[in-house]
């Protein structure tokens, strides 16, 4: 049963599955064990990350394609959502219709795009795709009497999901169970579902082809696969996923701007939590995703610690400023490219082998 | 020896393909007449052609490095936008340091700094290119997916040591007095700095097809793109001949950074990652690996910008988007593809 959720595709380390039952225990339960706003944001942060880099995941990992677009349909699906919310009202009907919009958008942009630029090369389809969600930014941010430019927009979402309508009035476990609490469980079981389901693509024979056409393309073709056809559909798929992580970002925030979808800074967050995570297996992206927001929400306050104590010496204080330690990650992730291409998840299966 | 020797039998090209291969040069004028005819004022159609040119010259003088890199190792270098920013930051420090030379109303002085400027930021970004190569490239060649991985976390990690090393906040600087202002043409007021920039570039970019077409290195450089095997089993190390061009690059992306730091007179340390943009568009246009193509790309996505800019700002951006699709659409490996003998 467990074996057949997971589509066959279980962790294979014992550390490994119990480093995922930790991250999957604590995001369940995370507003009774971690009790507190901020760490109910970082928890929905996660859930909504470890959807947003698994699908990432199933670009670069399993087709072996680099994208810089992601975040473009990250913000295609968050906007979809947070304009139909915005336009139509904070109903149901209008959080599915927002979504749904968002997620065909984001297919059509991404089948255009595949298309016209995967048949020639995996680095064609870098630049491009990172001129494309460039130019992409600029006009959301220009089209400020749709999109709010870079104030982004604010909205209101159907009133079973804020703070102020209440479940049950007594508290449960010390925990007011209010609206914020079903959002974030909406959140859970829906990053949950999609896990599930990409964990389900990349273990079909689908998802076998794509590793055959990334290894080596060329036979893959003289096997009688067409390389631009899988590739493609890897393409459409990984970003009506991410488009559906920005609708549960758009949702869980009742916020979406420029600088929390599209920027680039985020997609570059995507590309080192796959590959610290580890690429090709959509477990790396789980604790990718979870180590670097655990980082980014707390080293800095460990940095920040550091840096006061090294204050005395000049250079290395500002090394390890709190505002710099997106430097040590880019070092991280350097060397986890040359010494550990697979990344934790590698690491941890090598380790048992 | 026999008056009979195998003599090389040179192929003529018909005149119809030649035309055919050379078609991508009327782009520029044709896209300079049309802009003629969008804006229909021809001062502010002049003002705009030499904005757009100096704008394509500074372009091609950052994308050239770009293109040769890629046409000869088959290395694509993400963090090639690093290079333009610590150029920049280089030459801006150089410029502040020699603060009396440019606020002097002496022309020669002016040039002078912002020569030594130039140099310094050539020196600083082709060292930082040959460690670059050694540290960051060479362990991944031949394979894309892991350079693209590796420069980026390059120009990461260098984005983060500009922060480091000049602080977190823009820099701004005027310009050497001499380059103030504008020339009054007709009706037309061309700034000064924008002709510097379209001399230099073209001064460059003849430079630059003379050395590959007249010297040695030149010649080598030619023959790695088309077969790097090949001038390897004649005895020449195209590592090293490899190492010269990304230096050479590298440098270029300083200069370039100077040029553009200048042009627009601040500067921030991600100015790289959003120059790379455009840069990206140009050589893509071009065709990967083509300095000619380059020279043209850069040419038309400037001339566009500006047109747009001028016609209709919201979709100045997109409209080199929609430049380059059209070219692929003509030409899928861009105008002029180089046919890798293989």
């Amino acid at each position: 049963m467990l074996t057949k959720l997971l589509s066959g595709d279980t962790p294979r380390s014992g550390l490994l599955t119990l480093l995922l039952l930790i991250v999957l225990i604590s995001l369940a339960f995370a507003p009774f064990l971690f009790p507190g706003t901020k760490s109910l944001e970082t928890a929905a942060r996660i859930c909504i990350f470890i959807v947003l880099v698994a699908s990432y995941d199933l670009l670069l990992g399993y087709s072996g394609i680099v994208s810089f677009a992601h975040t473009m349909f990250f913000g295609i699906g968050a906007y979809g959502t947070a304009l139909a919310l915005s336009t139509t009202g904070p109903s149901y009907w209008s959080l599915i219709w927002g979504t749904a919009t968002g997620a065909v958008v984001a297919a059509v942009f991404a089948l255009a795009i595949g298309l016209f630029s995967l048949r020639v090369k995996a680095i064609f389809f870098a630049m491009v795709t990172l001129a494309v969600a460039s130019a992409f930014a600029v006009l959301v941010s220009q089209m400020s009497w749709l999109t709010g430019g870079e104030d982004g927009l604010n909205y209101r979402i159907p009133r079973e999901l804020t703070p102020a309508f209440k479940l049950v009035d007594e508290k449960i476990l010390g925990v007011r169970i209010n609206g914020k609490l079903l959002a974030y469980y909406l959140v859970f079981f829906a990053s949950a579902a999609l896990f599930l389901l990409m964990l389900r693509i990349v273990n079909s024979p689908f998802g076998r082809t794509l590793k055959a056409v990334r290894d080596n393309a060329f036979r893959a073709e003289a096997i009688g696969y067409r390389v631009v056809w899988y590739r493609t559909t890897a393409t459409v798929l990984s970003a009506i996923m991410a488009a559906l992580a920005g609708s549960l970002l758009a949702v869980w925030l009742r916020y979406t701007g420029p600088a929390t979808t599209l920027s680039m800074e985020i997609m570059i967050d995507i590309l080192l939590m796959v590959v610290i995570g580890g690429m090709g297996t959509l477990y790396g992206a789980v604790l990718g995703a979870t180590l670097f927001i655990l980082a980014q929400t707390y080293l800095q306050n460990l940095m920040g610690v550091a840096a006061e104590v090294t204050s005395a010496v000049p250079v290395v204080s500002t090394l390890v400023a709190p505002e710099r330690w997106l430097l040590w990650l880019g070092v991280l992730f350097i060397l986890s490219v040359y010494f550990f291409p697979s990344g934790i998840v590698g690491r941890l299966r090598a380790g048992r082998a | 020896m026999s008056d009979t020797a195998i003599k090389p039998r040179m192929e003529k090209v018909p005149f119809k393909e030649q035309f055919f291969q050379k078609l991508p040069v009327l782009l520029v004028p044709l896209l300079a007449l049309a802009g003629l005819v969008a804006i229909g004022n021809p001062a502010s159609w002049l003002t705009l052609t030499v904005a757009g040119l100096a704008m394509g010259m500074m372009i091609f003088i950052m994308a050239s490095g770009l293109t040769v890199v890629f046409g000869l190792m088959d290395v694509i270098n993400f963090g090639h936008g690093a290079f333009v920013a610590v150029g920049a930051f280089v030459g801006f420090t150089v410029l502040a340091w020699l603060a009396g030379w440019t606020a002097s109303p002496s022309v020669m002085l002016n040039l002078g700094a912002v020569l030594v400027a130039i140099l310094a930021a050539m020196l600083v970004t082709g060292l930082l290119g040959y460690a670059f190569e050694r540290v960051i490239v060479m362990p991944v060649y031949g394979q894309h997916l892991k350079q693209i991985l590796v420069t980026m976390g390059g120009l990461i990690v260098a984005q983060q040591m500009i922060y480091v090393v000049w602080g977190p906040d823009e820099l701004h600087l005027s310009r050497p007095e001499a380059f103030q202002g504008s020339i009054v043409f007709g009706e037309a007021a061309i700034e000064k700095y924008r002709l510097v920039a379209v001399g230099i570039g073209l001064a460059l970019f003849l430079a630059m097809g003379h050395i590959l077409k007249n010297t040695k290195v030149g010649l080598l450089v030619r023959a790695g793109v088309e077969n790097g095997e090949m001038v390897e089993s004649l005895g020449y190390r195209i590592r090293r001949l490899f190492l010269i061009v990304f230096m050479t690059g590298s440098a270029l992306a300083g200069f370039g950074g100077v040029m553009w730091g200048l042009y627009q007179e601040t500067i921030t340390a991600h100015m790289g990652s959003e120059i790379m943009v455009l840069v990206f568009i140009v050589v893509i246009i071009g065709g990967l690996g083509s300095v000619e193509g380059c020279f043209i790309g850069a040419m038309l996505v400037g001339l566009l910008a500006n047109y747009t800019a001028f016609l209709a700002p919201k979709v100045a951006l997109i409209s080199t988007i929609a430049l380059m699709v059209v070219i692929l659409m003509w030409r899928p490996q861009g105008l002029y593809p180089v046919v890798k003998a293989k």
